[in-house]
């Protein structure tokens, strides 16, 4: 069987383990020499991509939720959209979520994902309790944060074991609704201010017009918010369009990049304006187009998603749009956030600064472009995200993530680099 | 809300339509043998839900036991949906006997015995809704499936013409025609992709179909237009061919 994540690209062949029990995972894990779980193939590149796959999605069953505390336990097969579709009508909500709810809840710990409010709440490891992990020796282990398993398995990409369950807290909503401020911004510089100015606002990101030339460089969308107050919680997923075939690779190309950003950016009022808008289409715009990653063509497509300290963010982003700009690669979603604290988990990708996300497809002169902005973000002491990543060097990895030999050392120890690898662990060294 | 009992709650499709009832605010009767092993399944509707669920022990073949089974229900259920299926090898069914009389008795005898128990509480109460799972087998006999095919080719008619009779007291009765449906009955077998549906997504047709009070549903929709020329091949022809 072939498998691919998001990114469409690369296309694995390989052989896919499934499993009912964890009695049934233990033998298969102890038969394998090597694997990787896979979760919604959600993740961009080659992180969950090997031989050998091991399928959680199936294994998705809600074991208990704690109402008085709003602590949910759950199978790590389960979706985000699953426990939204569950936990909204009473009144909760994950505190972290990122911009798609199509994820599994151990794709989430594994890459320890972030979203709209990571300068305020942090990363999803936060909202982690407890998790039970199947270790290389086919043990489970209950693990609370703090411990060094934790430390490694958050952010970790799987690369500690296969995650099995996990009690998460949840926050208490009394709305579906978000309310929306829209900030139209001219320039970088502006931009930036609009980010501290609303940064005591939960839920911060940018749309960025990367094609933007000189002085209009970094011109955004800034869209901040919060959760309504109106006590509606009568939620009803809606159903989604479909992208049914891969669209022709040349149809994405400078021009319509310019049009839609050009539409995208004008359609919406100039200064400040306020929306009252659904938390599906605030946090999750694409998950209502399913198989968007289709538009990018059939040769697939990469995010690539770096972040700078803050002190020297304007310095480096305003290089790199420059670049990109210059370049001429376009990309419809480009993204920009301020990040809080940085936390203590070995891998995991937020630093107190602010990062860029840019879809690119897959095409002659990429790679070269990205390597080329890799020089500028480790100039600048930043780091690439590897839940996006397919192609980053070893070197500029190493120079991004200062906690990667604590790691290294951790896996080494527990025997987990021999059973526990993907084609990303074995490109980056992890 | 209302109760729907779902028979045969233990085959995949059964498991993603549970979900789907539950999701959309039923509470449910899970109808099974060995039913205990669906105690965690339970747990994660009423989980995922917040609504009840109650496990019920049914041997669909034990047709003795279904009218104290149903009179036993804490509260009559709204609707029914005959899940229950058992497909052999046709190689076999050819041989062995048991086989063929197995194949017959849980796809049509014991879901007629228990849909003619419901019914008539339905038709009395002049409310409620049936759904039947068949095949897309039973629509044409063929040589690789005829066994399974002609128990749900029964199974179709006897919808059908429940179907006839309830209308007058507006209970709706929708028959099922799954094609090739990616589950534990189907692993192994080499099934066309873009034929294929996924168990959710049959549940989530066969939950459209019930509430617009559909008749007939075929799903993958296709399957309708792949049916219709298997069923208009001349039998001068068909009886010659492979397929």
């Amino acid at each position: 069987m072939s498998l691919q994540s998001w990114g469409m690209y690369p296309l694995v062949d390989n052989e896919t383990i499934k499993f009912q029990s964890e009695t049934e995972l233990n033998k298969k894990l102890l038969e394998a020499d090597e694997l990787i779980a896979y979760g919604n193939g959600r993740s961009y590149g080659d992180s969950a991509l090997n031989d050998t796959v091991v399928h959680i999605r199936p294994y998705d069953y809600f074991l208990n939720f704690d109402e008085t505390n709003g602590i949910l336990h759950v199978q790590a097969g389960v979706l985000l959209s699953e426990i939204l579709e569950g936990v909204v009508k009473r009144g909760w909500f994950l505190k972290v979520t990122p911009g798609t709810k199509l994820i599994t809840v151990g794709g989430a710990i594994a890459s320890d994902i972030h979203g709209k409010n990571h300068h305020i709440e942090g990363c999803f490891s936060e909202c982690v309790e407890e998790f039970n992990i199947m270790l290389a020796d086919g043990e489970i282990r209950n693990v609370t944060k703090g411990e060094e398993l934790f430390l490694a398995t958050c952010g970790g990409m799987g690369l500690t074991g296969v995650i099995l369950d996990a009690k998460i807290s949840l926050k208490k909503i009394n709305s579906q609704f978000i309310n929306q401020t829209t900030i139209k911004t001219k320039n970088l510089k502006e931009t930036f201010a609009a980010f501290e100015e609303y940064k005591t606002l939960p839920y911060s990101v940018a749309w960025i017009d990367c094609l933007a030339k000189g002085e209009n460089i970094g011109k955004s969308l800034l869209m901040v918010g919060e959760f309504a107050d109106d006590g509606d919680l009568r939620y009803k997923p809606k159903s989604k369009l479909n992208i049914p075939f891969n669209f022709p690779s040349f149809a994405l190309n400078t021009w319509s990049v310019k049009a839609f950003n050009w539409l995208y950016y004008w359609k919406s009022q100039d200064g400040v304006s306020k929306q009252r808008v659904h938390f599906d289409s605030f946090f999750y715009p694409l998950d209502s187009i399913r198989n968007w990653n289709r538009i990018y063509g059939k040769n697939g497509f990469t995010q690539y998603q770096f972040i700078l300290p803050k002190e020297s963010s304007f310095d480096g982003l305003e290089r790199i749009l420059d670049k990109i700009s210059k370049s001429g690669k376009g990309s419809f979603l480009a993204v920009i956030k301020l990040y809080g604290k940085e936390n203590e988990n070995y891998l995991s990708f937020p630093i107190e600064g602010y990062s860029l996300a840019l879809d690119f497809k897959i095409e002659d002169g990429l790679f070269e472009l990205l390597d080329e902005l890799d020089e500028i973000v480790v100039e600048y002491k930043g780091r690439i995200y590897l839940t996006k990543d397919v192609r980053v060097s070893k070197e500029t990895f190493e120079h991004g993530y200062d906690k990667i030999e604590i790691f290294r050392a951790f896996r080494e120890k527990n025997n987990m680099s021999e059973k526990f690898n993907s084609l990303q662990s074995k490109r980056l060294g992890l | 809300m209302s109760y729907v009992l779902i028979v045969g709650a233990k085959s995949d499709i059964a498991k993603e339509v549970a979900r789907v009832y539950a999701k959309n605010g039923y509470n449910l009767y899970l109808a099974a043998r060995k039913v205990n092993e669906l105690e965690e399944f339970k747990t994660d509707l009423e989980v995922r839900a917040d609504i009840t669920v109650e496990l019920i022990e049914l041997d669909i073949t034990a047709y003795e036991t279904h009218q104290t089974m149903y009179d036993n229900l804490s509260e009559k259920p709204l609707g029914v949906i005959v899940v229950s299926g058992y497909m052999t090898e046709q190689h076999k069914a050819e041989k062995e006997w048991s086989e063929t009389l197995n194949t017959i008795n849980v796809n049509y005898t014991g879901a007629v015995s228990l849909l003619n128990i419901i019914a008539n509480d339905f038709e009395e109460e002049k409310r409620g809704f049936i759904v039947g799972v068949s095949s897309v087998a039973g629509d044409r006999g063929r040589k690789t499936n005829y066994i399974y095919g002609s128990a749900k080719a029964a199974f179709s008619a006897y919808l059908s013409g429940l179907r006839n009779r309830l209308c007058e007291s507006s209970i709706s009765v929708l028959t099922v025609k799954p094609g090739f449906v990616n589950t534990k009955m189907t692993e192994g077998l080499a099934l066309p992709a873009k034929l294929t549906a996924e168990p959710a997504e049959v549940a989530q047709d066969i939950y459209n179909a019930q509430q617009a009070g559909k008749n007939t549903l075929y799903t993958k929709w296709i399957w309708r237009y792949i049916m219709l020329i298997i069923t208009h091949i001349p039998e001068f022809i068909f009886k010659k061919l492979s397929i």
